[in-house]
């Protein structure tokens, strides 16, 4: 017994010095940014640590037997101990002590689960709204293949963020890189949200199954097409949260990410009117009849091209395995425009639909892909766009 | 009259097995069925254990370095499908094969030719699978399957023909699964000795009799849900798309209600196992014979009303999600029984150390630790963080691995003097016991801090800082991997008798049960005079 007491504190400090040493490695939730996060986090480490407990006791009562009950020391077998009263009744026994310890979990699981579950329904600013449970404002969360789109509806803001290249090591990717710490985890455009307001989003999806997950807001939610779900949360510290998409959606999947920057509110108004700067900048320009110049739709293409296309067909235009095929030199992309402009407006198979563009866009896109990488076809003008759809 | 009667023994006795290959394709023997149902699941599972090393190669590292996402995808899902289909189930069903009528002491299974069809659909199902793999690699295929096993749509609906591949594979499993039972439920019905009655059956036989139960009960949904699929893939039915008024949480419903019992039916088997293992190598009967029976039910009936746990994040009523949490706690009820009955068994008994008792004490304790996780998961607030991340991943490798790879791993080593009439090398077992236990438990006990920490599931590709782990998980994965070499070379060792001992009939000192009253190995015929029992359970000779 002595030998098994010394082995087992051996393991002991084994795991405690590994949890230190593996401290900095995230081996838990990374710490709540709302209120209902941290609720959530409370019942995570109960269960944990009622399941760590009921562990260790079985694992005891197991390595007790299997040096104890043993034919080498000479133990010979009890062929009774299943007709004693032990064996007769504990059948009641176990599933009294198991329910008494699910009820205890279920009871500290529920009250968590009834306040955040359903979300707000009213406005807090409506008359008559139930201040407890109210809203301040909305924000949708829509889902594509393979970006996240995110609108405010009452201010009338909409934009895209989009996964942001970076460099690692064992793939040599693209330009623009920040750091190798967030490869996979940045964004072009950073959802801005403000702190110590009630936020309801509005989940859904335009193609595939998609799940809107960043840890430290404390849910998940799948993006279903068809469906609207409604979830909320109040963010309660300043900062910037990472998360991705949780359900898989097809090929690029691992580049969905999610970045969530929580601001002050004055903050938040500074930054939304300069998004609706920058939109009614973009309604202006697709307004103005300008003659867009082929170098002119070269620039603006490659910037589209780059964000919205190179996840498939690659920034060089090589594409990727059967799926995403090649553009340099593509029948497609060499070939008539009227082909090339309906592949990109009404996709086909794998490629999606891109009528969501403005004629600028698509036209710039088009005429990048018709003279990049040594193409050279025709230049596509947004009259023709307009023409085509 | 009696010239006839001995004309008839006679001509039963001689005739022995058939040559060649004619004795395998048209066999009817419960033995050779039940042995070509071990093989192919063998091959399956080296077949999914590659898929499963592709998978662990390419996360070792951040990147892409090996696959591309789309064949990822393909594989993840083939994994699964393979594992599942292919190894375990078939597994479960050669032991039930072979053991089935020897514990009851019937001659074969009741109906031989069906058995025979239920077999021979496997090998026309894995190929259409690989198929469904190979497929986009050929002009014309389409795109791969990058689904996942789930098959959720409006994925689904978008991959290419290798879909229509996967469908027709799943109804040809389906068909073989619900053959297969209908003729153990028969078997167990018809075919017991005198005396056998249902309360003294072996529990290895209860457990497939619930098993066999709850597949007819939950494959015909699962074959409903995927015919759906396949309408709405080509013949413009709108069951699960959106835009013409359907409704893609419908087949989620319809997967899970298959998929959920679906475990049980990979677990209790397995359970099956361990309740013949354990008492034998503890030289003491089942602790809770009767609860232990209750506890399979009671599990079998609660595992089919519980599926939505699947789905929490797809925003069911608050209602609907209380519902499913609290049934899914109480599964730990009859799981926790059946543990609880197996410490029991071992408690006050004396035990030696053999590979079966090895891989029996080890998958208690894991399957205690992945049913604890599981009962994490069932909290749905606190599953809104672990859904879909990696902590899902592990929880059911956790479950699967040890609840029903490593407890037929266990059946076979205890049974393969029976088969085979040599024991194996019980050095080479103990080697392949320890390689798998500190392969399996470094790659997936890593994976719950890297599901915590917020790692998603099914991606390809990650961030930085889900390095360290993954590339410890990826080396064990290999360690893990390779140490199934050591059981093929174990099973073929012990098939051809190199540097092996003969097997007594009663192979073990401990083992209970008419399976150990024939010689080993088992004759081609067993039992063809049905076997006396006793009043309380025992062989008469």
């Amino acid at each position: 017994m002595r030998q098994a007491a010394k082995i087992f504190s051996l393991i002991l400090g084994v795991l405690i010095i590994s949890g230190y040493a593996f401290a900095e490695y995230g081996l838990n939730f990374p710490a709540p940014a709302t209120d209902i996060g941290q609720e959530i986090y409370d019942v995570h480490m109960f269960t944990m640590i009622v399941s760590t407990i009921l562990l260790l006791i079985i694992f005891t009562i197991i390595i007790y037997s299997l040096f104890k009950f043993r034919k080498s020391k000479g133990y010979e077998a009890d062929q009774n101990f299943h007709k004693s009263w032990f064996g007769t009744w504990s059948w009641v026994m176990v599933p009294a002590m198991v329910l008494g310890v699910d009820f205890y979990i279920a009871g500290e699981a529920q009250g968590v689960l009834d306040k955040f579950w359903n979300a707000p329904k009213q406005n807090c600013a409506r008359e008559g709204a139930n201040k407890d449970h109210c809203f301040d404002m909305n924000v949708k969360t829509i889902g594509h293949q393979w970006w996240w789109e995110y609108e405010f509806p009452e201010q009338g803001v909409n934009f895209n963020g989009k996964f942001y290249p970076i460099k690692v090591e064992s793939r040599a990717l693209d330009k623009d890189q920040t750091s190798e710490e967030l490869y996979l985890r940045d964004v072009d455009n950073q959802l801005v949200l403000p702190v110590d307001t009630t936020i309801r989003f509005l989940n859904t999806s335009v193609d595939v199954l998609h799940a809107w997950w960043v840890p430290e807001l404390g849910f998940k939610r799948d993006s279903i097409p068809g469906y609207i779900m409604e979830t909320w949360a109040t963010i309660e510290k300043e900062g910037t949260y990472r998360g991705q998409c949780a359900e898989l959606c097809g090929t690029w999947h691992a580049k969905m990410p999610i970045v969530v920057k929580a601001v002050s509110k004055a903050d938040f108004e500074q930054w939304i009117e300069g998004e609706k700067a920058k939109l009614l900048a973009k309604l202006q320009e697709a307004n103005s009849n300008k003659d867009w110049t082929k170098d002119e739709l070269m620039t603006k293409g490659e910037q589209v091209y780059n964000t919205m296309c190179a996840g498939c067909h690659q920034v060089s235009g090589l594409g990727l395995g059967a799926a995403f095929p090649a553009l340099k030199n593509s029948p497609v992309a060499m070939g008539p425009a009227a082909e090339h402009i309906n592949m990109v407006l009404n996709g086909k198979n794998t490629m999606p639909a891109w009528k969501q563009l403005s004629d600028i866009d698509l036209a710039a896109v088009i005429t990048y892909e018709r003279n990049a990488w040594g193409n050279s076809a025709s230049v596509v003008k947004p009259a023709d766009i307009k023409a085509a759809r | 009259m009696s010239t006839t009667t001995m004309n008839a023994t006679h001509s039963h006795d001689d005739h022995g097995p058939l040559k060649g290959w004619r004795r395998w394709l048209y066999s009817t023997n419960h033995k050779d069925i039940g042995t070509m149902y071990l093989i192919f699941a063998l091959i399956m599972l080296f077949l999914g254990g590659a898929s499963a090393m592709a998978i662990r190669a390419e996360l070792m590292y951040p990147g892409l370095q090996l696959l591309d996402p789309d064949l990822y995808n393909n594989i993840v899902t083939n994994h699964a499908l393979v594992m599942i289909f292919g190894a375990v189930m078939p597994a479960a069903a050669g032991l039930a094969n072979w053991m089935i009528p020897l514990m009851i002491g019937a001659p074969d299974m009741a109906l031989p030719r069906m058995n025979n069809l239920s077999f021979w659909i496997l090998p026309a199902a894995a190929l259409m699978l690989i198929l469904s793999f190979v497929v986009p690699f050929f002009p014309g295929g389409g795109s791969q399957i990058n689904t996942g096993w789930t098959l959720y749509p409006p994925l689904s609906l978008k991959v290419g023909m290798s879909m229509d591949f996967l469908i027709f594979t799943i109804h040809l499993l389906g068909v073989s699964s619900v053959l297969a039972s209908i003729n153990i439920i028969v078997t167990i019905f018809n075919m017991r000795a005198p005396g056998m009655t249902v309360w003294k059956m072996p529990m290895f036989v209860w457990a497939w009799l619930v098993t066999a139960f709850l597949l007819i009960l939950i494959v015909p949904v699962l074959a409903g849900g995927v015919t759906m699929l396949l309408f709405d893939r080509h013949f413009g039915t709108s069951f699960f798309d959106a835009a013409g008024g359907g409704d893609p949480v419908l087949f989620q419903h319809l997967f899970w209600f298959f998929g959920h019992p679906e475990v049980y039916v990979l677990l209790l088997p397995s359970i099956g196992v361990l309740s013949q293992v354990i008492p034998a190598f503890s030289r003491k009967p089942l602790f809770g014979w009767n609860s232990m029976i209750g506890a399979m039910i009671f599990l079998a009936s609660l595992g089919m009303v519980v599926w939505a746990h699947h789905q929490y994040t797809i925003g069911m009523s608050s209602a609907a999600v209380n519902y499913f949490m609290i049934g899914t706690i109480l599964i730990s009820i009859p799981v926790g029984l059946m543990k609880f009955n197996f410490i029991a068994t071992m408690w006050r008994g004396s035990m030696t150390f053999e590979t079966p008792m090895l891989f029996a004490i080890s998958i208690v304790i894991m399957f205690v630790f992945g049913g604890l996780t599981g009962v994490m998961l069932a909290i749905v607030p606190a599953d809104m963080q672990y859904h879909d991340s990696m902590f899902v991943v592990a929880h059911f490798h956790y479950v699967l691995l040890p609840g029903a790879v490593m407890a037929l791993f266990a059946g076979v080593l205890y049974w393969l003097p029976k088969w085979t009439g040599n024991m194996y090398n019980e050095k080479l077992g103990k080697w392949f016991f320890w390689t798998s236990l500190i392969g399996f438990n470094g790659t997936f006990f890593v994976q719950h801090f890297l599901g915590l920490a917020g790692m998603p599931r099914r991606i390809v590709d990650y961030s930085i800082q889900f390095a360290e782990f993954n590339f410890i998980s990826s080396i064990s994965a290999f360690v893990y991997g390779l140490s199934h070499l050591i059981f093929l070379y174990l099973v073929i060792t012990t098939i051809k008798g190199i540097g092996t001992t003969k097997a007594k009939p009663r192979s073990w000192e401990g083992a209970q049960g008419l399976e150990w009253e024939v010689e080993s190995p088992a004759p081609f015929h067993t039992w063809e005079k049905a076997p006396k029992i006793d009043k309380e359970g025992h062989y008469v000779k």
